[in-house]
């Protein structure tokens, strides 16, 4: 692998960027490998690589069906925090900010990990209650959050508005070293290292088929011909259930549209993240000047990258209400991803009904910040064959038992 | 340097001239003009600077697709950052401002970047800025940051109105050109509901431009008879300024009417949202540039926009224009300059072979026509100086120069596919024509699987006159069922195949790939596309994403195409094979505003209101939102803080008689045969036993075991029950006892009603309330008449009332609900009445204290979701008897009957404190992931005035075995506050009050 850095652009220079190579080869895939991750989205890049990292396991391949990182993994809003209430959610998305801190240095590209800081607005009592419960629960899970006041708020954001008619800004949960990173570079970062490990990525290489021979797995189809394996590791996002399927098993997964927009560029008039949950927004300023926006979740399951318009609409509404300087900006560019969304909307790092499988999916509407946390995690589990305590708590049975790992209760009810 | 003719301009009125400014300069246009126009009409060639390097640049087309061209309109906050310069109409006192520059236009610092651009190929931010770590944030991103985005958002509220609106139509035309305009008219003959919009303020789109006649008219004068037809037929609607930018599954479509402009009164925008049977895309084409060194330069234009402004605003972008094309239609804008004057010094055409008959009609005026050729390089900077002419296929070495001040370019024509595409529309490579055409055979399907859209004209790839029309008339005709025909007639003219580009010349060296734009906007060069293709991003979303190409505001309609086309030759493979990036909407960027529109300030979520909210507003009422309700918090006196208000009314409650407005509790009847049966399954508890008469608590809860809801059931009559719900879960149960009997249960006889807003509900509370309501008069509400859980119909005071016997606060207390309109007199005459008792009004927090100090549970306090009936003690509540409920094979599950549950309690701190809410008890151990293991929370604290000291209640784990430990509570600041395990009701613990 040519390492990058500002000497090398230089020596580049002189000769017209000739000399720079593939950042990862195009593999066309073997007849067998060690281990076999289908999607490459972040977090299956992210898997091979610590397979190959932690775990010294490199005869492996990623096997992607369109360009990698085209998932979710490329169509998200990039935001990164750990400000979670249960322990078990605190632990591995804590992991994966700690980690994405050095991310640059660990893969020698540029993630554009940017801790601007995230703060999930409180506009009611009870979110004023839930979040303060957060900071406290975060407090003692080694998470740095802090509730504070409107005023701090709009110090923070001074384009917010925290007297609105309806619901004004009472505080926010504050979490200085959240923030946001480039989603494309994660994966093509995560894909140039597995590559300078030896490792195949194979793109334009759907999955068709799950080979399973005596209750364990033997192998893949594909639409690059069969791939033999005994350890395979499905890392497919909204599409989980379609593989499980394949290898005879279901999964607790309804898949969903999740979208998402841009503004125009402008310059730069909002420097930290922000997210308020009771209107259904969450905006913030990319480096190139747009305003990055999203909301809820589609009402209905389906596979179709676009989304009801009137999602957009609400969130628009809501954003305008909190942030006043929207309004005379343009949308540039909506588009919507598949989101694989559980009952307790916290993800599966697990073994499978199947010998050799494991599934790692169900990150919904917010895995992108989880990326090098599930991948260590999920790396762990494929190397062992039994989950490390990162992933022991997410395990798909927990569903049966009612071992719920539940993120949405700060929504619960209002009194 | 650009000028404006001494005659001519079909747009403008040279009897009207409008004064405006750009970067504080007055300047002045004409009434038709653009803000482009009258620019360029006044010399001024240079309009705004590149995003990455700063680079100057002029407008380089006349439309929606100026990716150059970007300004600040007006100041203040009625200020519009990125206003395409070519599509603003001026107006007498217009205020642009250039963008991106400092500290300014011409001596911009920022152009320096420019000199560095060998260091900042495409993507060079992944290969750079890496260490050390801290910078990335500290130093170099704050840079990048300054440096990048574009105009500035104005602060302040907009004082501007938006308008949204339906539609239903059969047919929707997005395009008033000559191919929609005749679509239009063929629905509109055959009786469908038509809509047409035209994102311009004038129609006809380009055929009035080129001045062919059509149908035996000329061109204008065939616009305006289809215009006036059109516009008598009362199923046709006709809509100029309005874009349709989107269009969605099911014809979906959306348009943004610009209604504020051109003089226009009425909202600023005007949002349509139109059901469309079918949508006709006939959104005409965007034209291509061509890849050479220095294409950005300003003054350097594309051919039809060139003729545009000739024509329409009598602008010529030079004295001198050197025109260089891959196809014939070119010829049509060196014939117009030189027609009109302006000097045409050479006109190269990249084709070997040369152009068709409109190339033979230049010649034929005496124009230099070089065939195979093209230009090499552009000379100049801020403005052009000349050109090097040079073979198309060469490496660009030698070369004529040839001096001009303008540069016409064209490289063949991108139909506008967009609305086609978004809804999934399928495309295909015309290589004859060297461009994406929509695939009839991959239309976009409705939800009868039929296709929703048809492409006509220039939009489907047929760009000369005469086949769009053909197109235009064939298309409807067979989607509309009707019978041959023949469109208006036009002139044939014959032009030969184009010639795309990847690269002039063709074997030009990196020098001149360097300076080759393919996105002007965003600074992506050929030598960026050969790049990310060298590096592996060769799958055109990733060269796309790494090298920003069709990323800036543009959406790359000047660009995608080329940059197609030289990722395929650096692949080596057809472009067909390359494919296309997604097209998403909006179509052309569209204001927020309008997309958020009326509903804003008051009207955002409107509040919903009591019957007797006017009351406690007079009060002075400290508010708390719930859900969309806002109710009183507290009613402080003059003077008073609020948490004393709290006190005093919960004292007052205590030892006098306290009123609640408790109207917005849910109230949902459910009603039938089988409305008991359906109770029995929506509850944990019995509901089919209670007797008329008589209330009983019940706990909902969801599949999962969990509790979602609770609130006090009445038998109102054998088949009736009302069910009272939390103020915030009204709708969310009524919608899921509606889920369960459309989806499970659709066989039973039951009816529900959600008759929340149809009664005010008033909680009277307090030893003294049956003294008070003895007093109203008109009902007996003794102790005998009227025992605790029961419930009965009367008159009290003459106002028709149902008076429930309840209470949420542990006091004798009364819930009396009476129609809505007669909230205010009750709640009057209570207060009257009661006077000289000291009756008070309390707030949600009072009773929030009050039912605390009793162990009352709060649904969204008590639970989060992830509580169960047994955690909350309430094991009593389950129904042992029931076959089944919704929530009992759940709460089976081992986890919901691990014994080491966390479970509610009492908390007391150890020195009376007050405990902050949500705090949890930690032990010293620490789990596998290194955090602190904890044991338990607070989920309610209160001072509780009543006790004079803290309460809190929480769930602890195995908590009710463990009565009397002391827990530890680390709290901010590194405290530990302690706090002993105790019964949850702190207060009147046998409940003789309740009963009093
Ligand atoms: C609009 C939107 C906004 C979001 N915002 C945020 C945010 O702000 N912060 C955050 O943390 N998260 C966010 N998310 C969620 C986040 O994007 C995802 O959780 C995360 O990217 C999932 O990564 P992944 O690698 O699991 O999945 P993906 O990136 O979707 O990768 C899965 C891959 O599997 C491939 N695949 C599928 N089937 C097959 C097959 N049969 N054979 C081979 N390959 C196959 C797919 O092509 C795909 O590339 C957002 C998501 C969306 C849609």
């Amino acid at each position: 692998m040519r390492r990058y850095s500002v000497f090398a652009l230089a020596r580049e220079a002189l000769r017209g960027h000739t000399g720079w190579g593939r950042a990862w080869g195009a593999a066309a895939p073997r007849a067998a490998y060690d281990a076999v991750i289908v999607g490459a989205g972040g977090h299956g890049l992210a898997t091979a690589y610590y397979l190959g990292r932690n775990h010294g396991i490199r005869n492996v391949a990623v096997l992607e069906k369109g360009w990698l990182g085209g998932g979710n993994t490329g169509r998200n809003t990039t935001i990164i925090r750990s400000n979670y209430l249960q322990d078990a959610s605190a632990a591995i998305y804590e992991k994966a900010r700690s980690l994405y801190e050095t991310l640059s240095q660990e893969l020698n590209f540029n993630v554009m990990f940017s801790p601007r800081g995230v703060m999930m607005l409180a506009q009611t009592e009870h979110e004023v209650k839930g979040y303060r419960r957060t900071a406290m629960a975060n407090a003692l899970q080694g998470v740095a959050t802090e509730f504070i006041g409107p005023d701090r708020v709009k110090a923070l954001v001074p384009i917010i508005r925290i007297d609105g008619p309806r619901y004004p800004v009472l505080g926010a949960l504050w979490q200085p070293r959240g923030g946001t990173a480039r989603h494309d570079a994660v994966a093509w970062g995560y894909a140039r290292a597995c590559a300078a490990m030896g490792m195949d990525i194979v793109e334009n290489c759907a999955v068709t088929g799950i080979r399973v021979e005596n209750g364990a797995v033997a192998g893949v189809e594909t639409t690059r011909g069969p791939i033999a394996t005994r350890r395979l590791g499905l890392v497919v996002a909204g599409h989980s259930s379609v593989l499980a399927a394949m290898a005879g098993f279901r999964l607790p997964i309804e898949s969903l549209c999740l979208q998402a927009l841009v503004s125009e560029p402008v310059k730069p008039c909002m420097d930290v993240v922000v997210m308020a949950n009771t209107v259904h927004g969450y905006m913030s300023q990319s480096d190139k000047g747009e305003m990055v926006i999203g909301g809820g979740t589609d009402g209905f399951n389906n596979y179709s990258q676009r989304g009801s318009w009137h999602h957009i609409e609400e969130t628009l509404r809501a954003l305008c209400e909190t942030f006043p300087v929207l309004s005379r900006l343009k949308m540039l560019r909506q588009w919507g991803g598949i989101v694989d969304m559980t009952g307790d909307r916290s993800p599966i790092i697990s073994r499978a009904p199947v010998g050799g499988v494991f599934v790692n999916c169900g990150w919904g509407t917010g895995g992108f910040k989880a990326i090098p946390g599930s991948g260590w995690a999920m790396a762990e589990l494929m190397a062992r064959g039994e989950p490390g305590p990162l992933a022991a708590e997410f395990d798909m049975f927990r569903f049966r038992e009612g071992r719920f790992i539940d993120e949405s209760v700060a929504a619960g009810v209002a009194h | 340097m650009s000028f404006r003719l001494g005659h001519g301009g079909r747009l403008i009125d040279r009897a009207r001239p409008l004064g405006f400014s750009f970067d504080g300069r007055r300047m002045t246009g004409f009434a038709g003009d653009t803000l482009a126009a009258a620019l360029l009409g006044a010399g001024e060639t240079l309009m705004g600077r590149s995003f990455k390097y700063h680079r100057p640049r002029g407008a380089v087309a006349a439309g929606v697709e100026e990716p150059n061209a970007l300004m600040g309109i007006g100041s203040g906050p009625q200020a519009e950052p990125n206003a395409r310069a070519t599509v603003v109409e001026l107006a007498e006192g217009l205020e642009a401002t250039s963008q991106n520059r400092w500290p300014n236009l011409a001596l911009d610092i920022g152009q320096l970047t420019g000199l560095g651009a060998r260091l900042m190929p495409a993507g060079f931010y992944y290969k750079t800025f890496i260490h050390p770590r801290a910078a990335w944030k500290h130093v170099f991103e704050p840079v990048i940051r300054r440096a990048a985005g574009l105009g500035r958002a104005p602060r302040g509220p907009d004082p501007d109105r938006y308008e949204q609106l339906y539609a239903f139509a059969d047919v929707v035309v997005a395009g008033g050109g000559v191919a929609g305009l005749h679509a239009a008219r063929l629905a509109a003959e055959a009786g469908r509901r038509v809509i047409v919009f035209e994102q311009a303020a004038h129609w006809g789109g380009r055929a009035p431009v080129e001045g062919e006649p059509v149908g035996g008219l000329p061109a204008d004068a065939w616009v305006a008879a289809q215009l006036a037809d059109l516009a008598a037929r009362p199923n046709v609607t006709l809509r100029a300024r309005a874009t349709v930018f989107g269009l969605h599954d099911h014809g979906y479509l959306l348009a943004e009417e610009r209604c504020g402009e051109g003089g226009g009164t009425g909202p600023r925008r005007r949002l349509w949202r139109v059901r469309a049977g079918l949508t006709v895309v006939a959104c005409g084409a965007f034209e291509r540039p061509l890849p050479f060194a220095g294409n950005d330069r300003p003054g350097v234009m594309l051919a039809a926009a060139v003729r545009d402004y000739l024509v329409n605003w009598a602008v010529a972008p030079g004295r001198a224009v050197a025109v260089v094309t891959g196809c014939d239609d070119a010829y049509r804008t060196a014939m117009a300059l030189a027609g009109a004057g302006v000097r045409v010094p050479v006109v190269a055409d990249l084709r070997p072979g040369g152009g068709g008959a409109l190339a033979a009609r230049a010649r034929a005026m005496g124009l230099r026509v070089a065939d195979g050729a093209c230009i090499a390089r552009v000379l100049g900077g801020r403005s052009v100086t000349g050109v090097v002419l040079a073979p198309a296929d060469g490496d660009g070495s030698g070369g004529e120069e040839i001096a001009c001040d303008a540069v016409a370019m064209s490289g063949g024509w991108s139909p506008a596919v967009h609305l086609w595409s978004q809804p999934g529309g399928g495309l295909a490579w015309d290589a004859d024509r060297g461009l994406f055409r929509p695939d009839p055979a991959r239309a976009p399907t409705g939800a009868d699987g039929r296709p929703m859209a048809v492409a006509v004209g220039a939009a489907a790839g047929e760009l000369a006159l005469d086949a769009a029309l053909a197109d235009a008339d064939r298309a409807l005709r067979a989607v509309l069922g009707l019978p041959a025909g023949a469109p208006p007639v036009t002139a044939a003219t014959a032009e030969a195949p184009p010639r795309t580009a990847a690269m002039l010349p063709a074997r030009a060296g990196h020098r001149l790939r360097a300076k080759a734009f393919l996105d002007f906007q965003n600074d992506v060069k050929v030598s960026d596309i050969e790049l990310a293709a060298r590096e592996g991003y060769v799958s055109v979303e990733h060269a796309k994403r790494y090298t920003t190409l069709g990323m800036a505001t543009d959406q790359g309609k000047l660009s995608n195409v080329a940059g197609i086309a030289v990722l395929a030759e650096a692949r080596g493979t057809p472009v067909p094979e390359v494919g296309t990036t997604t097209f998403r909407p909006p179509f052309v960027p569209v204001t927020i505003g309008g997309l958020a529109g009326e509903a804003s300030g008051p009207l955002f979520q409107p509040v919903r209101m009591t019957p007797l909210h006017g009351w406690h507003a007079a009060r002075g009422a400290v508010w708390e939102p719930v859900g969309l309700w806002r109710r009183a918090y507290a009613y402080p006196a003059t003077g008073e803080r609020t948490a004393d208000a709290v006190a005093r009314e919960v004292l007052a409650v205590r030892g006098r008689v306290g009123l609640l407005d408790a109207s917005t509790l849910g109230k949902i009847l459910v009603r039938g045969p089988d409305a008991g049966r359906f109770l029995d399954m929506l509850y944990v508890g019995m509901m089919s036993t209670l007797p008329v008469g008589r209330c009983r608590y019940g706990v909902m809860c969801n599949e999962q075991g969990f509790v979602t809801d609770d609130g006090v059931v009445a038998r109102l009559g054998s088949e009736t029950f009302l069910c009272h719900t939390t103020t915030g879960g009204a709708d969310r149960i009524h919608g899921w006892m509606e889920e369960w009997l459309q989806t499970e249960w659709w066989d039973w006889k039951v009816w529900t009603l959600n008759l929340t807003e149809q009664f005010a509900q008033i909680a009277v509370a307090g030893p003294k309330a049956r003294v008070l309501l003895e007093r109203l008069g008109g009902m007996d509400v003794s102790r005998e008449a009227q025992p605790f859980m029961r419930w009965a119909e009367g008159r009290l005071s003459g106002i028709a009332a149902r008076v429930f016997r309840i209470s949420f606060s542990g006091e004798l207390s009364f819930e009396i609900a009476v129609a809505a309109s007669d909230g205010p007199a009750l709640w009057e005459r209570l207060m009257a009445e009661g006077a000289d008792l000291g009756v008070t009004p309390y707030g949600t927090e009072a009773m929030h204290v009050l039912r605390a100090e009793k162990g009352y549970i709060i649904v969204g306090d008590e639970t989060d979701g992830t509580v169960t009936p047994r955690d909350l003690g309430l094991e009593r509540m389950i129904a042992s008897g029931k076959a089944d409920f919704i929530g009992r094979r759940g709460m089976e599950r081992a986890h919901l009957v691990d014994p080491g549950r966390w479970r509610l309690v009492g908390l007391a701190a150890e020195d009376g404190a007050v405990l902050p809410e949500g705090a949890y008890a930690a032990t010293d151990a620490r789990n596998a992931n290194g955090q602190r293991v904890t044991e338990g929370r607070v989920t309610s604290s209160y001072f509780s005035p009543t006790l004079k000291c803290g309460i809190a209640l929480g769930l602890v784990r195995r908590g009710p075995e463990r009565m009397g430990e002391v827990l530890a509570f680390p709290a901010a600041g590194g405290r530990v506050l302690k706090a002993r395990i105790v019964e949850p009701v702190f207060h009147d613990k046998d409940g003789a009050r309740l009963n009093g």
